[in-house]
Formats: C-alpha cells, sequence, structure tokens
C-alpha cells in the first residue's frame, strides 16, 4: 500500500487536489486582499461588465463580483471545516466507544445513529430556524448534526477490525486502559478511512451550506456567501444573466475537486476497491 | 414472510415515534422561548405570558407531547398562528403539488438513471460509458437549486418555451403540467446521475455471470438480454439506493419549490419560518420525515417483491 501511496497519485486525486487549491488559495488571499472591499457598494457604476478594473463586473449595488467571489469561498471553506470537523468529532468518538464497549453500548448509539440517518441536514436545519432565527451558527450545527452517524459508522466499522489485532491484545495485557487503547492504537490506525470520508463529507458540507443560504437559512448579509449571491441574482435573470453563473461555477468545482479527491484517496487507500471500480 | 412484514411495521412505527420524539424535543424543549420568538424581543413579560397561556406552552411537556401526537394521529395538528386556520387544513391543501412533483421526479429518475446506467454498463469502457460516468459526475456536484436557475435562464428567459416560477392550479391542467417541467427536471436530473452509476455497476457485475452469457449464446439479442435479464437481476442494489434518493427528492422538493415558487409544503415551511410559525413548522418537519420513513419501508417491502429468494430468508 505504501508503494502505491508514494508512487501513484491517481488522476482524479490530482485533479481534485489542483481545483481545491485554486478555491483554497482565493480563500486565503481573501482574507487579507480582494480587489475590492467586498461589500463596497457603488450604486453608479452596477450592471458593469468584465473589464480591467472589475474582472468579473459588478453586481446590482456596484459591488465587485469578483470580491465577493473570493470572500464567498472564504466562508463557504470555513462553514465546511468546522461543521465537518465537529461532526467527525462527535462522530468518531461515539463510533470508537462503541467499538471499544460492545453490547449494549454499542446497539445504543448505532440505533440512534440509525435515527440521526432518517434525518435530512435541511429539516434539522428548518426546526433550528424556526427555534433560534436563522444564522450561519444553525447552519453549521444542522451540517456538524449530519455528520456525526457518517462518522461513528465509519469509525466503528474500522475501529472494531483494529480491536481485534495483536497490538492491542498486547497493549491490553500490558494494562492499558480502552480509552489508553483507543486513543493511542486504535485512533492512529482508523485514520486513513477518516480521512478520506472526511474528504466526501465537505463536498457534501460544501453544497448544503450553499443551499440553506441560498433558502435564507445560512449566512446572513453582510457576510458573503455563494449560495446568497445566487438568490439575489436569482431576482434579476432578465438583467443580469451573468451574475447567477459565476457563483454556481465555484460551487461545482470546489465540490468537485473534494468529491475527485476523496474518490482518489480512496483508490489509493484501498486498492481492491479501486480494481472493482476499474473492473 | 408474514412476520418479516409484521417486525418492519413494528419497525416502521417505533421509527415514526422516536423522529416525533426528536422533533418535539428540538422545538419544544430547547432553550428558546416560542413566545418570544412570536413577539419579537420589544415584547412585555404579561404578553408573552398570555401568549403561552393561549399556545397551551404552560402546561407539562409531556402532555403537551401527548395532546400533540393524539391530535396528529387525527390529521390535526393544532392551530397556525400566522394564517388563523387549523394547520391540518394547511398542509391537505399543498400536499397534492408537493406529492406529484416528488413522484414526478421520481419517475424522471427512474427513466434517465436506469437506461443511463444500462446504456454505460453494455458500452462498458467505450464513449457511451465514459460519457455516462463523466456527466454523472459533474451532475452529482450540481447544486439543484442552480441547475433550477440555468434551466430557468435557457428555457424561460432565452427562449420562453415554459414559465420561469409560479403555479396556476390544478383547474388547467395543461399550464399546471408545464408549469412542473423545470421543477421535475431540476429535481430529477442530479439524482438520474447517482441512480446512473449504481445501475451501471450492478449491471456490470450481473453481466460477467454465466447465465447472461448462456442467453447470449442461446441467440436472445443484446437489447432483449439486457433488459430482460440483466436489469431485473440487478434490482435489489438499485432498489436501495432508490429508497434513499426518495428520501432526497422529497427533501429536495423544499428547495425547488422555493425556486420555482410553486406553492406546496416546502414553500408553506419557508413561509411559516418567516411568520415564526412554530406549530405549523413542526408539523411540516414532521410531515416531511413521515414521508422519507414510509418511503423507506414501500422500499423494504419491495425487496419482497423483486426477489422471490428473499421470501424464504426473511423470516
Amino acid at each position: 500500500m505504501s508503494r502505491r501511496f508514494a508512487l501513484v497519485l491517481p488522476a482524479n486525486a490530482a485533479i481534485g487536489g489542483f481545483l481545491l487549491a485554486v478555491v483554497l488559495c482565493a480563500a486565503l488571499l481573501s482574507l487579507v486582499w480582494t480587489p475590492y472591499p467586498y461589500a463596497a457598494m457603488d450604486i453608479g457604476g452596477k450592471f458593469q461588465a468584465m473589464s480591467g478594473e472589475h474582472w468579473l463586473g459588478t453586481d446590482q449595488y456596484g459591488r465587485d463580483v469578483l470580491s465577493q467571489l473570493m470572500a464567498g469561498a472564504a466562508s463557504s471553506m470555513a462553514v465546511a471545516f468546522i461543521a465537518v470537523g465537529l461532526g467527525g468529532l462527535v462522530g468518531v468518538a461515539l463510533g470508537m466507544v462503541a467499538a471499544s464497549a460492545g453490547g449494549v453500548t454499542d446497539d445504543a448509539i448505532m440505533r440512534l445513529g440509525d435515527l440521526g440517518f432518517a434525518f435530512p441536514a435541511l429539516l434539522f436545519a428548518i426546526m433550528l430556524a424556526a427555534v433560534f432565527g436563522p444564522s450561519l451558527g444553525v447552519a453549521i450545527v444542522a451540517i456538524a448534526f449530519i455528520n456525526v452517524p457518517v462518522f461513528a459508522r465509519v469509525a466503528r466499522a474500522a475501529a472494531i477490525q483494529v480491536w481485534t489485532r495483536d497490538f492491542v491484545l498486547a497493549a491490553r495485557a500490558a494494562g492499558v486502559g480502552s480509552f489508553g487503547i483507543s486513543v493511542q492504537h486504535v485512533l492512529p490506525n482508523i485514520a486513513a478511512p477518516l480521512i478520506v470520508q472526511a474528504t466526501i463529507e465537505f463536498a457534501v458540507a460544501i453544497l448544503a451550506e450553499a443551499a440553506l443560504s441560498y433558502l435564507g437559512l445560512g449566512a446572513q448579509p453582510p457576510l458573503p456567501s455563494w449560495g446568497r449571491m445566487l438568490s439575489e441574482a436569482q431576482t434579476l435573470l432578465y438583467l443580469a444573466p451573468q451574475l447567477a453563473i459565476y457563483p454556481g461555477l465555484c460551487i461545482v468545482v470546489t465540490v468537485l475537486g473534494f468529491g475527485m479527491l476523496g474518490d482518489g484517496l480512496r483508490d489509493m487507500t484501498d486498492p481492491r476497491l479501486s480494481k472493482e471500480r476499474a473492473a | 414472510m408474514q412476520y418479516f412484514l409484521f417486525r418492519r411495521t413494528i419497525g416502521f412505527v417505533l421509527t415514526l415515534l422516536a423522529v416525533s420524539v426528536i422533533v418535539f424535543a428540538v422545538m419544544n424543549v430547547l432553550p428558546g422561548d416560542p413566545a418570544l420568538t412570536i413577539l419579537g424581543l420589544d415584547s412585555t413579560e404579561d404578553a408573552r405570558a398570555a401568549l403561552r397561556r393561549e399556545l397551551g406552552l404552560d402546561a407539562p411537556v409531556a402532555s403537551r407531547y401527548l395532546e400533540w401526537m393524539s391530535g396528529a394521529v387525527h390529521g390535526e395538528f393544532g392551530q397556525s398562528y400566522a394564517w388563523s386556520a387549523p394547520v391540518g387544513e394547511l398542509i391537505a391543501e399543498r400536499l397534492p403539488l408537493t406529492l406529484s412533483l416528488a413522484l414526478s421526479g421520481m419517475l424522471f429518475t427512474l427513466l434517465l438513471g436506469l437506461v443511463m446506467g444500462v446504456l454505460a454498463a453494455a458500452d462498458h469502457r467505450r464513449f457511451g460509458d465514459w460519457g455516462v460516468m463523466f456527466i454523472s459526475q459533474l451532475g452529482i456536484a450540481l447544486p439543484a437549486f442552480w441547475l433550477s436557475i440555468l434551466l430557468v435562464l435557457l428555457f424561460a428567459v432565452k427562449l420562453r418555451w415554459l414559465p420561469p416560477g409560479g403555479f396556476p392550479g390544478w383547474d388547467e391542467p395543461l399550464a399546471a403540467i408545464r408549469s412542473l417541467v423545470l421543477p421535475t427536471i431540476a429535481l430529477g436530473l442530479v439524482q438520474s446521475a447517482v441512480l446512473a452509476r449504481v445501475t451501471r455497476s450492478a449491471a456490470l457485475e450481473i453481466m460477467r455471470q454465466d447465465f447472461v452469457r448462456t442467453a447470449r449464446a442461446a441467440g436472445l439479442g443484446r437489447s432483449r438480454v439486457l433488459w430482460r435479464h440483466v436489469l431485473p437481476n440487478a434490482l435489489v442494489p438499485i432498489v436501495t439506493i432508490i429508497g434513499m434518493q426518495f428520501a432526497a427528492l422529497v427533501t429536495g422538493t423544499i428547495i425547488i419549490e422555493n425556486v420555482f415558487y410553486l406553492p406546496g409544503l416546502g414553500r408553506l415551511t419557508f413561509q411559516a419560518i418567516a411568520n415564526r410559525d412554530l406549530f405549523t413548522v413542526q408539523a411540516l418537519v414532521m410531515m416531511f420525515t413521515a414521508i422519507v420513513i414510509a418511503g423507506n419501508f414501500i422500499v423494504d417491502v419491495a425487496y419482497l417483491l423483486i426477489d422471490p429468494r428473499l421470501k424464504g430468508r426473511m423470516r
């Protein structure tokens, strides 16, 4: 496995990684520099076409579109990382507890997980938004919530296998407790599938954040967001159709990037799967 | 087999109950005062207390839950605060549109997904296969609401073939169907991309088996073998994914209805959030989840129909 890892980077992982690198660079750059302040309005200069001054033109308030897209990249990425990170943390912890405890605890955790699967993120976000009012925090919690059962399942399945290995038995014989074994021995050995899963979940999270922001349940003005840019552009389709194109392209490129990187990483870490796929 | 059906039905009811507890808990037990949400921050404590009494919020949580559930079983979800009408009526008025949209989306998904998947498998490792795989990869990355906007841009703004949104009502059947064309495509296209991938790999698996070679050797035509022998035998994994897709389609209607201004349950949900109408939101979330769980239940039962071999095993 390590030889494959070192020598061959699958084409889809390379393309996905490249797409993501572009988006990440734009996002990081936007933290220190954008061509114009993203919220700066200039009513006189609204609906400008592409030009040397405004590379992608301006919107209905004369705001620079490229600057908004860059700032939107930063907030999309931030939401995805925080939400998947939170959900992953809780989910992995639950999955590892389930694997190490077994029996009733295992059953209880996994049945709860099944219930979580019955709940689409959108419905959860709707409930939270109704109770607390729509906000970016609500979107993050909702996306994190759907990630918990996903990571719990992956972590448990991988951890159960590690628990049967000899070095775990040795550690146990040496007097290391369940918690110690989980952290020192199980976690490092289940990292690969977790990273693959996380990459795929980032793609899901970017899509979910965009949809929630589009519906008004995510980022609130003046925070920039691709989803909200699209919902604003939709009312201007007859006037300025180009405004509805760029944010969507950004979403597709980012989701495609994470998806392809995830597929590629899975092929690399699980050669058996890649053979099946090629067949 | 009857025992299997019985067990699945019990599981179905238990899941519904568990979900109803979660929905009720999130909407009622989480910190947050519905009266404050409805009346706003500048309301007086007296006004909030009066509203809590009016809404029955001063009763203990458990008894409120029981009351909600016993009402829900009879199709009654209380009085909407914003519309001054029974929530059950609001839902009944809008349910047909949402169900029509979900079902037409499902039909579109099935037709396109199965055909593309089988054709890709038949054209394995050639142009058609790569084309389908590329399109489906792209389709999975496409947000449904952006696809909707692009469809509107092309077919309503540029070509003016179809309306950009709105719904004329079922009294004008032709106009009603026309206004559902773009929403159906937007809803189903992404899902058909997913289904095409699953169908392709399931069909490839079956095509390697001996009975397919035998059928070909016996002189059956290529397409007859594909549609009559390969596809039916590849159905088990396909039906599994269709169950998950039904859930995605039902929640997808929430987004699509808002893009196309269709007056269904999804649009009602957002109007209810905007109006801070907690009871309506609670009923709608429960409704959507119930539809999703019911869809999964139907899929479970469908396994029996598509694979008679399971009848003996499922006990």
